[in-house]
């Protein structure tokens, strides 16, 4: 069965609200019951059908064709199955997701997979700020699930991660882990100013060793730990990573200190 | 007793008889084999027997870099009990006594069974609140600072209540080196299969047993019929041509693994010979009342 397939027909004139069409809740209705769902956000809101193209049956396996970065929550509340998209995205990409695939070829905006507790999302291009992060007045932010971003991700990456793994491969901005309760973030290249600000727990693991830390970061020397190889293995598995991150005997500060100090920035030597 | 020749080894046509139990296994591992093993080693040191050490455990086997979680190389440990409580209770203190302690070393899961054992979960409270969670790839891990860096620990192992402990093979033979020599063989022969271990020193017993005893209290004592100084006066089990019978045992993760395991040992014997080595094979059993599983020497010739 061919994938259910909605292929944008002009560059909207308001943001789209694309969090009705998962897998879960498209399963079962006709072509002619998703045209009919309200998508947008406007007074006047658009439907589905007005400026998309609806084609295919498989609802287990979406496609969007298009690209527009007012694209929002794509694959938002997602619990199974899989969303390819084909270009840009809006905001809040994969909100709260809980399982299955969320793809997307070209960028995201901010706040992508905000909240997401599972399942996998992967980023071709460049991510906004916030990624994982919570919205103003949540208290948490990712709590589980894996959130890949080939490209450069923006400021606050992983606000508030409580669990799960973020991995950022070609740098990211300014404070990187912000506000970290624990869970684990990965940076391949260049990471913005202070990174791991006010974390109380968790990782994050660098390819470099960190310029600009916050004072409240210690110094931990270079400990001979089994934790960066069983950790390698998994981004080398799990195809996150060609090569390993963090190789035998990574550097390591502790921090943050300003709050209670068990988080940890552990990094590749020699660079 | 009808019997059987193979080889010139006589095979007496009886079955040991083993019985259900619980199970577990978890990896070692530490930056060289030898470490990993010594932690092992002594983690399943005084397990020979549930009837005086609360189970029963051993290596199972060695593992390559490439067979382990980090990629360093380690080995599995089984480990059998009589049930849950007790099997939670001997893996909880032998990993904190034995493998926390062992320098280098990490552990993890080594069987997926139908219900988790606490594995890290029981030690984590060692870090003091400094210990680290780290869930990833659909597994736990707990990170606990230690002196000479981190002891790496998964959350929990697998349960097996499929296990079968028991499993055994006699070897009588005309004199003490020769009885050594075949069991030397069948422990060689039965360490490759995989599944299988032999909780005794070196793999062999040779104080095999016969269930309760003369004094009130004793559970197990000596199997007079099978030794030889008593040829004479008790009921034996030994031609006058046997001096020397040991044993091996033999607990399987599975049925399977129990026969498995004693079709490569019966073979090793055999091929040696009655000149090198055993001029008989028999097995151990309660006249088959009172364990499960039976395991008819015969069904196992090669």
């Amino acid at each position: 069965m061919k994938a259910l397939t909605f292929s944008l027909l002009a560059e909207p004139e308001e943001r789209l609200d694309l969090s009705g069409l998962t897998p879960a809740a498209l399963a079962g209705l006709t072509a002619l019951q998703i045209a009919k769902l309200r998508i947008g956000t406007g007074r006047n809101p658009v439907l589905a059908g007005d400026i998309l193209k609806i084609t295919g049956k498989d609802a287990d396996s979406l496609v969007v064709e298009g690209s527009s970065s007012r694209l929002d929550k794509v694959g938002s509340r997602m619990i199974g199955g899989s969303i390819r998209v084909t270009g840009n995205v809006g905001n809040q990409a994969g909100r709260e997701m809980s399982g299955g695939s969320l793809i997307i070829e070209g960028g995201a905006g901010d706040h992508a997979g905000s909240g997401m507790s599972g399942g996998r999302i992967e980023i071709k291009g460049n991510a906004g700020d916030n990624i994982g992060g919570p919205l103003a007045g949540e208290i948490v932010g990712m709590e589980g699930g894996v959130l890949i971003v080939n490209g450069k991700a923006g400021n606050y990456a992983g606000d508030r991660l409580r669990r799960g793994v973020i991995a950022i491969l070609k740098g990211c901005g300014d404070y990187a882990g912000y506000r970290m309760i624990a869970g684990t973030i990965v940076v391949k290249g260049r990471v913005g100013a202070m990174p791991g600000y006010l974390m109380k727990r968790g990782s994050l693991l660098f390819d470099r060793r960190p310029e600009n830390l916050v004072p409240t970061f210690m110094p931990c020397g270079e400990p001979d730990i089994a934790f960066s190889d069983l950790f390698d293995r998994f981004l080398v598995d799990e195809k996150i990573l060609a090569r390993p991150l963090l190789g035998q005997k990574p550097g390591r500060y502790g921090g943050d200190n300003a709050v209670s100090g068990k988080g940890e920035i552990l990094f590749r030597r020699g660079r | 007793m009808q019997q059987l020749t193979r080889n010139g080894v006589v095979i007496d046509n009886t079955f040991a008889e083993a019985f259900g139990m619980r199970a577990t296994a978890i990896v070692i591992t530490a930056p060289t084999l030898g470490w990993a093993r010594q932690a092992a080693i002594t983690m399943t040191g005084y397990a020979t027997s549930v009837i005086g050490c609360g189970c029963e455990a051993a290596i199972d086997v060695d593992l390559p870099e490439s067979k382990t979680p980090d990629g360093r190389p380690g080995c599995r440990v089984m480990i059998f009990a009589m049930g849950t409580d007790e099997l939670q209770k001997q893996l909880k203190s032998r990993l904190g006594q034995c493998v926390l302690t062992s320098p280098g070393s990490a552990c993890f899961a080594g069987l997926e069974g139908s219900a988790p054992l606490d594995l890290g979960n029981a030690l984590r409270y060692f870090g003091d609140g400094w210990q680290i969670s780290k869930k990833f790839g659909g597994r736990h891990y707990w990170r606990v600072p230690v002196m000479d860096g981190e002891f790496l620990c998964e959350a929990t192992t697998g349960l097996t209540k499929n296990a079968v402990g028991g499993g055994n093979l006699l070897f009588l033979a005309a004199d003490n080196a020769k009885a050594l020599h075949a069991a030397e063989r069948a422990v060689a022969a039965i360490g490759k299969v995989p599944g299988a271990i032999m909780p005794f020193p070196g793999g062999v017993v040779r104080s095999g047993s016969k269930v309760g005893g003369k004094y009130k209290g004793m559970m197990a004592s000596t199997n007079d019929a099978f030794a030889p100084t008593l040829r004479g006066v008790v009921n034996s089990a030994l031609t006058p041509d046997v001096n020397a019978v040991l044993e091996v045992v033999i607990d399987g993760e599975t049925s399977d693994a129990v026969a498995a395991a004693m079709r490569a040992g019966l073979k090793a014997v055999i091929d040696l010979g009655p000149k090198r080595g055993a001029l008989r094979i028999s097995a151990g059993n309660y006249g088959g009342k009172l364990g499960k599983f039976h395991y008819h020497l015969k069904d196992l010739l090669p």
